[in-house]
This record gives structure tokens, C-alpha cells and sequence, in this order.
């Protein structure tokens, strides 16, 4: 593609050979039935003005934070914990006796001494207060930079005051360098709340159609919208891994029958260790959507093969359908034929494709800001995966099977069987997910950006905060897929909805035709205005 | 809403609660973003540079650019020096800035990366510029980098007095770039020629042409940063974020250095006006003694609604201690002012105020929004005056939020419109009664809802 050979020519030698690496076109230059290969999970080149967040965004922002009834305390100078403290739209309301701490932000506000005589004291002290204060039922501690290098030992102070406070205190290595991405800290947080968290709770009752929800973070309600679906059909969900989730749900969540996995690479760790350990699979879903709603509600009925639960669920999309169905197609007029780019984290660049193919909308490039090789090529690639210097430092957690508590609900006959039909234990990725002719970008920068948005010419662009602007000052607009620019929820059947209309509104709204001013409009000689405000 | 925070106030050392200040980087970065043509880099991990553009772009709403030296754990072992010499070379040739501006990181400064030495071995090309400035952000706060960047541009720019240029150098602060267009049009108004440093009006509120520049037409150029020292004075507008380099400035050019508080509200306006007229010989026009006027009558006419009223001021030192004075000028109360930035003369600066008005408050540098929203629980106030944060405690005690200063993320324009100037108090006029009024006519009952007032 012309625009890649433009792209890749600007660049220095070495970042050309590595970014050449990080982009290909579905399909070209490859016959039918060939894999594309594509490099991922690899370092970013510095000075590259990148759109991803380090390891420690990825541990306490994005997996731990949501957890609403565990004090988080970080560990570092002010600003990590400043930064992380509301920014992400992970939704959470209190339930009777609960304590909510998504609103408070808890620093040590590491200063000069500490960083020359160590923090160590200072985080004590910290946890003390914190217990005193509040008297919370759990404690995280996540270190930021300097804590790895100044070697303060987080997991010697977290086990001290776990025996003092008789509380669980769990200490997160996940300081900002680890890694290459967003990605590192999550899997760091997975290892600590399958080793300390998860089956803890030896009472936890698992009857009826008991099923979690991996990867979904309540990003505008959309777990709460997900949830409102499978419990009307008559699922029991556990827990949420991990928005709107506590403490608490968390060690109970090893009864699942089932395991639902929506962010495939934010949790796909705990996913495979829990059917390691427990015997419970894990099925790849996808709730954004109205056709992927749909599908996914009849994959969850496959595996559980209840009569009368997979009627309820044909019932449920019957009626749920119906009370959308005129919206979605009124929407659907409106943005027919548009096309987008989507540019987003863990999973959403390809679960957003389907919600757009909804509307009518087609996606003319897609890409992940954190993913590894098995999100883009499927999981069948995961042993080809060379573990590179960066990411052999993040510990693959060993877990064994617990025979006490290790149930199959499928034999390995059934199981088989089903695999063939429904994504189980498995995740497609993205290039597979795709159309031919669609550009899969790894890692897309804001160089990259702004070449493709004039090679292709969408008419959206889904991404981020930080590129959001300079997307809308070249005339198109960007919609975040990260904050949902503050609407949601864009999950399930009234989720999609919501999302249509917001697309609707953004793509039509009449202030793009103001952009020139009426005086620059060029006038034919007949006096009509030949060329319109739209740029 | 913030249900666990208890009214009975214990003492912390070790935990903060609720920040009221972030970390040295992002005032860097800001800073930076001033000078045209270029490119803040940050030279740590990856998230500094994700959050501190994050951060920036949803108070501006405008495109926030930055690169990072994307440090992974060798580079952390081992020193950053090969991050920075490649990201050198990229950002020159993918972006091709005029200036490169590097802040460090706590990370960086942990492992003490020599910046100017790895920049002096690396290739610039000519006529383009690379300096740094140290940011660790375990001292201080994001004033603190402000400050630091800017004393930056100074060591690296300022050269020693050849000859006076007629012009004063203003130092504005951490102030929006509403806030800097209106100095610009007073001093304009004076007919006064500056070299404003830095400025980021035309950089972070850009306009829309349907076109993206990557570099906008705003910023202090290299060439007005290098005629500061040829000036006839620098005005240091706020002690906290401006004072440093002015006085630098002084030190390197004998360019008589002035700090004046941020011109919020009408004392400091005036202050501000009489000193630039002292240094250059130039009246205050009619048209600003005009606006004066306004000003005055509006506050005359409408003291019924604020005077008497009790508040609370939080926020960034030069902006507190500014709001503290325009608040006791109109007859309002202070009676809990805290800043996140640490230093006792914040304190000592806005017990003076209070003290002279006879007001007894809680004030409090290095504080976080846990104890004032305890202050607030203890001693409850009529308005809230500081940044988007303050909302969750303006919810959970029921009392009106006036946004300003840095980062307000929630609402929208605030960066366009000025506080500052004898404009700008009134438009805080109107946010202030306009707040207080609302939750009157809110809480009226049908009887009480008056139509004037």
C-alpha cells in the first residue's frame, strides 16, 4: 500500500525496520488460506510519539483499580497516583455495607529523602494510617519507578503489615519501565490476584448457571448493562473481573461454571489459570454489537446445553431485539457507508467492528495500542511467541491443579466438540476478525495517524484522548473508545443504541459544515456557492 | 459521595489522600509547549509522557504533543543514554521541531542520567536546539516544573544585555492561554512592546481550519527568548511558578527582575498595570481605566450577593494566594485556603492577608483535598473555589464549585476566557454570584423564588 511505503520512507533506518514489522494489509500478498504475521508486544522505538501507557497503567489502572472496596495505595511520587485517580471510567456503586474508595486517590508522595534513604518507612507508616482512617477489608500497594530501583522491598512491608492489620496487604511490582506497554502490568496484576485473591474464599457457592466476566471493566456501565441481559436469561454472575468488582466477589469467583473473557489481553492470564486450576473453561466473548450480543448469548447457552435456558435466551434476544430494532435501522440511515478507523487497547478494535457493521459503517483500518502477536493472529500462534528480553522479566505464574476444588462441567469428549463450534478456550484476533483489504496496525503512532487519515480519508476515527484533536482539526471525527467521551454504555442491546446515536450525532452534527468561514467559500461566476463548508 | 471521609481530623505523615498538587513533569511540559516550535520530551518511562498528555489535553481540549525516551527495565538498569540519543535523532526526523525541550522523570533522576553530556554527544542539526531541564518529580510539584522550565529556557537562551530592545519580558505562569491573550492586551492596550515566556495561546487553543499543524503559529520564539536579556525589565507574574527565572534572568543580563502576583482580581490588575507603567513611562490608558470602572461598579452593585460569604480556596500557590486576595477585596471570607505545592511562605504569605482582614482560617501548603474536605465538614463554607477535583466534596457537602486554575476537565471555553485582568474579574464575578444564586433559587421555596435579584 502506497501510503505504508510513504510512511515507512520517513522514518530513520531503525525505526523503519521496526515498524515495517507492525503494519500489513489483510489479505495482500497473501493467497487465501495463508497466515499473516505481524510484530507486536515489542518495544516502541523512543521519540515516537506513542499513544501507550507503561506496566504500572496497565496494574493499578486498569485491572486493579476498579476493584471498589480495596484501598490502593501507590507507592511513588505524587503524580502516578494523581493521574490514575478518576480518569478511567470504570463505574462502580455501592451495595449495602460496602465501603467505595473509586473517588479517593492514596499516595506515600515519595520526596527527596525518601527516594535517597528508601521509602520503606514511609509506606508503613502509610498502610497504618490508611487502617486506622478507614479500616478497609483489603490493601494494595503498586510501586512506581523509582520504588524498583531504589530497591524498597514493597512485598517484606506488605507481609508485615498483613500480619499486623490481620488484613490481606498485596504488593505489586509494576513499576512504569516493566515491559513495553500497558500490557506488562496487567499480567503482573492477573499473577497476584490468582495467587492471593481468587479461590481464597472456601465457602463460595457456585449452583445454577454460575458464570464471571473476565476483561469487561464497567467502562459507562457496560458491564451493568451485560449483567442486566444474563440475568434476566437466568445466569448467575459471580463476579466482574474487574469493573464494578470488590475484594470480595473476587475470591468466591473460582465456583464459576464458565468463564467469560470480553478483554482477551488484559486477562487472558487468569482465564487460563483458572480452567488450569479449576477445570473451568473460558469462552471468548464479545458484547459489543447487536449481531456479536446475539452470538455470544447463544455460545454461553451452547456450553451450559439447558433446554429451557436456551429457550429464555432466544426469548430474551427476541424481545430485547425488538424494543432497538427501529432505532438501530434509523441510525443506521444516517451513517450508511461511512467508514472508520479504530485505533484502540486490549480487544475493542475488533469488538467494535461488529457494532459499526451494525450501522452500516466499515472499517477500513484497525489496531491495538497494547496487544501481543496471539490478539492479532489468534492463540493457535502463542508457541511460535519468542519471549523477548522485555517481557521475560514479567513472571509466568505457574499454577497447578486443585484437586479439591477442580470440576469439569463439559467432558473432554463435549468439550472437544464444542470447541469446533463456539470460541472456546480461544481467541480468533483481530487480522482473522478483519475483512480483506483493511490495514492492522500495531502500536499506531501520531506520525502514522495523520499519514493514514490522509491516505484513507475515514470518516471516523475511533481512538483516544491524545489523539482525539489532532483527528478532528484534519476535519474528522474521533470518538473515544477508551472514555466513550463520557456516554455509554455501548455494550449489549440498549448499549448499541447508545452508540449509534452518538456516532450519528458526531458524524452529522452540523458545526463540521462551519469549519469555513462563508467569505472563503469560492463563488462561480452564476453567483451559486460551488464549493460547501465541509472539508 | 466520599462517605468514608470522617469529620474528626487525625494527623498523616506518610499517606496522602486526595491530591491537590501532581508531579513536577507536567508543568514541564507545559511550559515547553510555550515556545514555538517545540517538542516537550519526556525523558523516562512511557506513562509520564501518556498521563501528562492525557492530562493536558482534556483541560485544553486541544492537541497536546510530546515524545518519550520509552524506557523499558534495561534502559532503567543500564541509563537512558542510548533512549536519548535515538529519540534525538527521531523526533528531528519524523518531526523536525525547531527546539527540543526534555524534562526528566523521578526515573531518570533515580538512575541520574548526566543529561547535558549525553545531549552534547549526540548530533543536533544546525540551527536546531536541544536543552533540558531537571524535574524530579519526587520534589516539589507540577509548579515546581513549571519553574524549572522555564529557568530552563533562560540558562539555555538569555544571553548577556548587547542592548536594550524597549521591551519588558513578562513571565506569566501556569495560567490558560485566555489568561496570556488578556496580559497580551493590556500590555497591547499600554502600547507596550513584551516578550512573553512562555506563551502557549495559539499552541493549545488552536482553531479549527480543517487542518492539523503539528507546530501552530503560537509560542515564544527562539529569537525573543534570546532577546530577554536585552530588556528593559522582567515581570515575574506569580512568585511560584515565574519568580526563578526572572531573577535568572537578572543574574545573567542585569534585567531588573519584579515579581507581582498573578494579576487576578482588581488590587493585583492594578498593581500589575502601575508597575508596567512604572518601568516603561507609558499611562494606563483610558480605555483599561474605563474597564477599571466597570469592574468596580459591577462589584459595588452587586456586593449584596457575595459579601459575607464564607469560602473555600484551593488550587496551585500563585493562584490561591491571588483568588485569596480578590475574595477579601470584595468582601468575601477565606476561611479554608490550601494548596498541593509545598513551601511554609505560601503560608505565610496568605496568613498575612487574612490576618490583616481579621479572618481566622484553616491555610495549609502540602495539603491534599482529605483534609479540606475535613476543614469544610468542621466549618462549613457558602462556595468552593479551585479546580475539577474539588467536585466530589462540592457533591458530598452540597456546596457550589467555582472552576478554576489547573486541570478543570469537566466542563469546557474555561481556557479561553481569562481570570485574570480587570475582564477576567468579572467573569469570575459572574461565575461566583451566578454559583451562589443558583443554589439560592434551587433551594428557594415557590414563595421565596425571586425573579430580581
Amino acid at each position: 500500500m502506497k501510503v505504508i511505503d510513504e510512511i515507512l520512507e520517513s522514518y530513520p533506518a531503525k525505526v523503519m525496520k521496526s515498524r515495517k514489522t507492525h503494519m500489513l494489509v489483510k489479505g495482500e500478498g497473501c493467497e487465501s488460506g495463508c497466515k499473516q504475521k505481524i510484530e507486536a508486544n515489542t518495544r516502541t522505538m523512543p521519540g515516537v510519539m506513542t499513544n501507550r501507557g507503561c506496566a504500572y497503567a496497565g496494574c493499578k489502572g486498569v485491572v486493579l483499580g476498579p476493584l471498589k472496596d480495596m484501598i490502593h495505595i501507590v507507592h511513588g511520587p505524587i503524580g502516578c497516583s494523581y493521574y490514575a485517580w478518576g480518569t478511567r471510567r470504570n463505574k462502580g456503586r455501592i451495595n449495602k455495607d460496602e465501603q467505595n474508595f473509586l473517588n479517593y486517590a492514596f499516595s506515600t508522595d515519595m520526596q527527596d529523602p525518601d527516594v535517597v534513604f528508601g521509602g520503606e518507612k514511609k509506606l508503613e507508616l502509610a498502610i497504618k494510617e490508611a487502617v486506622e482512617i478507614f479500616k478497609p477489608k483489603a490493601i494494595t500497594i503498586s510501586a512506581t519507578c523509582p520504588v524498583g530501583l531504589i530497591g524498597d522491598d514493597i512485598n517484606a512491608v506488605a507481609d508485615k503489615a498483613q500480619k499486623e492489620y490481620g488484613i490481606p496487604v498485596l504488593a505489586f511490582s509494576c513499576e512504569g519501565y516493566k515491559g513495553v506497554s500497558q500490557s506488562a502490568g496487567h499480567h503482573i496484576a492477573n499473577n497476584k490476584l490468582m495467587k492471593d485473591v481468587i479461590g481464597k474464599n472456601k465457602d463460595a457457592n457456585g449452583d445454577g448457571f454460575s458464570i464471571n466476566i473476565l476483561g469487561e471493566y464497567n467502562i459507562g456501565g457496560d458491564g451493568w448493562e451485560i449483567g442486566r441481559i444474563l440475568n434476566k436469561i437466568g445466569y448467575k454472575v459471580l463476579s466482574i473481573m474487574t469493573g464494578d468488582g470488590t475484594f470480595e466477589e473476587l475470591t468466591g469467583a473460582h465456583k464459576a461454571k464458565l468463564n467469560l473473557v470480553q478483554c482477551h489481553r488484559s486477562i487472558n492470564y487468569i482465564a487460563e489459570m483458572l480452567e488450569k486450576k479449576y477445570g473451568t473453561p473460558w469462552l471468548k466473548v464479545n458484547f459489543i454489537g447487536v449481531e456479536a450480543t446475539i452470538r455470544t448469548l447463544r455460545d454461553i447457552a451452547l456450553y451450559f446445553n439447558d433446554k429451557d435456558l436456551t429457550l429464555k435466551t432466544e426469548e430474551i434476544i427476541k424481545e430485547e431485539f425488538e424494543s432497538i430494532k427501529e432505532d438501530m435501522a434509523n441510525y443506521k440511515e444516517m451513517v450508511q457507508g461511512k467508514k472508520a478507523c479504530l485505533f484502540v487497547g486490549g480487544s475493542r478494535s475488533d469488538h467494535y467492528q461488529e457494532l459499526l457493521k451494525d450501522i452500516g459503517v466499515s472499517t477500513i483500518l484497525a489496531g491495538f495500542e497494547f496487544a501481543h502477536r496471539d490478539d492479532y493472529e489468534g492463540r493457535d500462534i502463542i508457541p511460535d511467541i519468542k519471549i523477548d528480553a522485555d517481557s521475560r522479566n514479567i513472571e509466568e505464574l505457574e499454577v497447578e491443579k486443585d484437586e479439591k476444588n477442580y470440576t469439569l462441567y463439559l467432558t473432554p469428549e463435549q468439550y472437544d466438540e464444542l470447541k469446533t463450534k463456539i470460541p472456546l478456550g480461544n481467541y480468533e484476533g483481530l487480522i482473522n476478525l478483519s475483512e480483506d483489504g483493511t490495514v492492522i496496525v500495531d502500536d499506531l503512532n501520531h506520525f502514522e495517524t495523520e499519514k493514514f487519515i490522509n491516505a484513507l480519508k475515514p470518516d471516523l476515527f475511533a481512538s483516544g484522548i491524545k489523539d482525539k484533536y489532532m483527528i478532528q482539526k484534519m476535519g474528522v471525527f474521533s470518538k473515544q473508545l477508551h472514555s466513550y467521551d463520557y456516554s455509554g454504555p455501548y455494550a449489549g442491546f440498549k448499549g448499541a443504541v447508545n452508540f449509534a446515536r452518538d456516532i450519528a450525532m458526531g458524524i452529522t452534527s452540523p458545526t463540521w459544515k462551519l469549519v469555513t468561514p462563508p467569505w472563503k467559500v469560492v463563488k462561480p461566476l452564476n453567483g451559486t456557492v460551488a464549493v460547501g463548508g465541509e472539508v | 459521595m466520599l462517605d468514608l471521609t470522617p469529620k474528626e481530623i487525625t494527623q498523616r505523615k506518610g499517606l496522602v489522600i486526595n491530591p491537590a498538587k501532581t508531579c513536577q513533569p507536567i508543568g514541564a511540559m507545559y511550559a515547553a509547549l510555550g515556545i514555538k516550535g517545540c517538542m516537550p520530551h519526556s525523558h523516562g518511562s512511557q506513562g509520564c509522557s501518556s498521563y501528562h498528555r492525557m492530562h493536558l489535553t482534556r483541560h485544553f481540549r486541544d492537541p497536546i504533543i510530546g515524545t518519550t525516551s520509552s524506557f523499558t527495565e534495561g534502559a532503567a538498569v543500564f541509563g537512558g543514554k542510548s533512549n536519548l540519543t535515538d529519540s534525538i535523532k527521531n523526533i528531528f526526523t519524523i518531526y523536525n521541531p525547531d527546539v527540543i525541550a526534555i524534562n526528566t522523570t523521578c526515573l531518570s533522576e533515580t538512575i541520574g542520567d548526566d543529561i547535558p553530556s549525553i545531549v552534547l554527544s549526540t548530533e543536533v542539526p544546525e540551527g536546531k536546539f536541544v536543552f533540558h531541564a531537571n524535574t524530579p518529580s519526587y520534589v516539589g510539584s507540577h509548579i515546581t516544573g513549571f519553574s524549572n522550565m522555564v529557568k530552563a529556557m533562560v540558562k539555555t537562551f538569555t544571553k548577556p544585555k548587547v542592548e536594550e530592545n524597549g521591551k519588558i519580558n513578562i513571565i506569566p505562569g501556569f495560567v490558560n492561554p485566555g489568561d496570556m491573550r488578556e496580559i497580551k492586551y493590556l500590555l497591547k492596550t499600554m502600547d507596550v512592546p513584551f516578550i512573553m515566556m512562555p506563551d502557549t495561546s495559539g499552541v493549545v487553543d488552536t482553531a479549527m481550519t480543517g487542518k492539523y499543524e503539528m507546530f501552530s503559529k503560537g509560542g515564544t520564539t527562539i529569537d525573543e527568548l534570546k532577546d530577554t536579556g536585552n530588556s528593559m525589565a522582567s515581570l515575574a507574574l506569580g512568585q511560584w511558578a515565574s519568580e526563578a527565572a526572572a531573577n535568572d534572568i537578572e543574574k545573567i543580563a542585569k534585567v531588573k527582575s519584579i515579581t507581582l502576583k498573578t494579576p487576578i482580581g482588581i488590587k493585583a490588575t492594578d498593581d500589575f498595570l502601575m508597575s508596567v507603567s512604572e518601568i516603561t513611562g507609558k499611562i494606563i490608558p483610558a480605555e483599561l481605566e474605563e474597564q477599571r470602572g466597570q469592574l468596580v461598579d459591577i462589584l459595588t452593585d452587586t456586593h449584596f450577593h457575595f459579601h459575607g460569604k464564607k469560602v473555600a480556596i484551593f488550587g496551585d500557590p500563585d493562584i490561591i494566594i491571588a483568588m485569596t486576595e480578590f475574595c477579601l477585596s470584595i468582601g468575601m471570607k477565606p476561611v479554608h485556603v490550601l494548596t498541593g505545592t509545598n513551601g511554609e511562605a505560601i503560608e505565610k504569605t496568605i496568613k498575612a492577608m487574612l490576618d490583616e482582614a481579621g479572618i481566622q482560617a484553616n491555610v495549609k501548603a502540602w495539603g491534599d483535598l482529605f483534609t479540606l474536605h475535613q476543614w469544610i465538614k468542621n466549618e462549613p463554607v457558602d462556595l468552593i473555589l479551585g479546580n475539577t477535583y474539588g467536585k466530589f466534596i462540592s457533591k458530598a457537602e452540597d456546596t457550589p464549585l467555582v472552576r478554576i486554575g489547573f486541570p478543570v476537565l469537566d466542563r469546557s471555553v474555561h481556557s479561553y476566557m481569562p481570570i485574570v485582568g480587570y475582564k477576567g474579574a468579572m467573569r469570575l464575578i459572574e461565575s461566583i454570584s451566578g454559583a451562589l444564586l443558583d443554589k439560592q433559587d434551587r433551594d428557594a421555596k415557590d414563595e421565596d423564588l425571586e425573579l430580581v435579584m
